[in-house]
């Protein structure tokens, strides 16, 4: 039994976790609309959350500014840190702290700070500002998740490339983005997953008739409405989907990979 | 190589705008009384007199903080053995077990937070139990993954050493893991207490419209009554709460080091 135990207790931990998940699955597919009582299967809460014209609006909205966050957050992320990376030590210290401020802030506050920026200076909120917002509290993630490997380059290669020739831009270009791809995927795919998963910052800067998943959700909550659980179990699918092609497209290119090299020999 | 670092200038720029400014605005609301403009500056500490004298506000302050604390402390208690545990298992299924632990963690917290009402709906529990299983629910896998990693990069040979010299189990577990896993104990609680604390969706959603923390307080007064000025001060207050609590965690863990050397 003892030797068990910790298995067990691991199953239970487990079980926690993911309970919800299959609560909100198992009954999306309720007949009636009861969070409570499975009456019968039917489809009816996914006919009904594709006719909602908000709810699927909402979805959009989630997508394009995850996609768009991480395209910019990711790119003015990289160059800083690049540029971070040469700058002098007072400059370094100051974006660190710049940074660290915005990561352990409470949500809250940065969300109630970007909120009073924006109304103060006129700046209509809507989706304009929900995008800006997310750009803004993305880009310290893909900083800090690119800095190790930066710190990690041979700064040689930089120089030899110069030295035969290249532009520093070439450099940039060549020598150095390669060797910090790893970071920069890992930045960016944090910073999709912040901003699709946002919402404290996103309820308080989006503007009327603006909403993502997580404010529709909050705002709908009010009234008990399982097209909500045909949404959350669409979120668990497409998750699940891109998470296992995440895992499984890299195994498979080092399988490819090194296939060609055994043929090769 | 200099030339790069003119790359920095665009983001210290935007940082100074996006970042520092919105924290300088709060101040200023804070520290003005109302007339939703900066314009018109007029100096008061009215907002914080207005907060520490009415007992509502500080019992909703005090409410945080014990949930906070509360809930930390269940993590720790419940997250330890779950780390613990995951460290003892075969390198390969302690990577399968982080995994199954961090998957839910992809989906969306609120909508985690909302399948959670559908359970507790007929539960008949108070709504302090069911905002406490929804802070606990987000909340856990942050301290179970800190306190698996700080396991996992201890020096087995230590557990050896001490075993060696004498040790039973218990003594091992107590004088060597322990002690050295308290770092992933700090950062989790970094990670739980934080967010509890200024947590606000987790008691709308399942606490019901009753359950009032300091979050719902700074939601409300600045979307539904539209007082800027006093809102900006609670959420000073809370910040303020916050840095205090943390520094007293991190001189907690140098006292322990410094005991220790």
């Amino acid at each position: 039994m003892r030797k068990y135990l910790p298995k067990i207790y691991l199953a239970l931990v487990i079980l926690f976790f993911y309970l919800p998940i299959v609560y909100v699955v198992f009954f999306s597919f309720n007949d009636s609309r009861s969070l409570t009582n499975f009456t019968g299967f039917s489809l009816q809460w996914y006919e009904k959350m594709f006719a909602n014209r908000t709810m699927m609006e909402s979805i959009y909205y989630s997508v394009v500014i995850a996609i768009i966050a991480t395209i910019v957050s990711t790119i003015i992320g990289t160059i800083t840190a690049i540029g971070l990376s040469k700058s002098k030590r007072v400059v370094k210290e100051f974006v660190n702290q710049m940074d660290n401020l915005s990561m352990l802030n409470p949500e809250i506050v940065t969300a109630i700070g970007l909120m009073l920026l924006f109304v103060t200076f006129g700046i209509t909120t809507g989706f304009g500002t929900l995008l800006l917002a997310h750009i803004i509290f993305c880009i310290p993630y893909v900083i800090l998740s690119i800095m190790p490997k930066i710190r990690q380059l041979d700064d040689n290669l930089a120089e030899a490339a110069l030295d035969l020739g290249c532009t520093p831009w070439q450099a940039l270009y060549k020598v150095i983005i390669p060797q910090i791809k790893p970071g920069i995927f890992t930045g960016a795919l944090t910073a999709f997953t912040m901003s699709f998963d946002d919402f404290v910052i996103s309820y308080f800067v989006t503007g009327p008739g603006i909403n993502n998943i997580s404010t529709y959700v909050y705002s709908s909550v009010r009234r008990i409405n399982p097209s909500i659980n045909a949404l959350s179990t669409i979120i668990v699918v497409g998750i699940t989907i891109v998470l296992v092609l995440a895992n499984v497209i890299p195994l498979i290119a080092t399988k490819r990979h090194q296939k060609a090299e055994t043929n090769e020999i | 190589m200099k030339e790069f670092r003119r790359l920095v200038y665009p983001y210290l720029v935007w940082g100074i705008i996006f970042i520092l400014v919105p924290m300088f605005m709060i101040l200023i609301y804070a520290f003005t009384d109302e007339g939703n403009s900066v314009m018109t500056f007029n100096f008061t500490f009215d907002n914080f007199l207005r907060f520490f004298e009415d007992s509502i506000f500080i019992e909703v302050l005090w409410r945080s903080l014990k949930i906070a604390i509360a809930t930390t402390i269940i993590c720790i208690l419940f997250g330890y053995p779950a780390a613990y545990f995951i460290a003892k298992l075969r390198p390969n299924s302690q990577s399968v077990a982080v995994l199954i632990i961090t998957l839910p963690m992809w989906i969306n917290m609120l909508v985690r937070t909302y399948a959670w009402r559908g359970i507790l709906l007929e539960s008949g529990l108070s709504p302090e139990v069911k905002v406490y299983i929804g802070m606990v629910y987000n909340f856990l896998p942050f301290m179970i993954l800190q306190i698996y990693t700080s396991l996992s990069k201890m020096n087995k040979d230590y557990l050896v050493a001490a075993t060696d010299l004498g040790c039973n189990a218990r003594q091992a577990f107590m004088k060597v893991t322990l002690p050295l896993s308290v770092p992933g104990i700090i950062s989790g609680i970094t990670l739980v207490f934080l967010p509890a604390v200024s947590s606000f969706f987790i008691p709308k959603l399942l606490g019901g419209g009753s359950f009032v923390l300091i979050g719902n307080l700074i939601e409300s007064y600045f979307l539904t009554a539209g007082d800027w000025n006093f809102g900006a001060a609670i959420s000073l207050i809370m910040t303020i709460v916050i840095l205090v609590s943390m520094f007293i965690t991190r001189k907690f863990d140098h006292e322990k080091e410094a005991d220790n050397a």
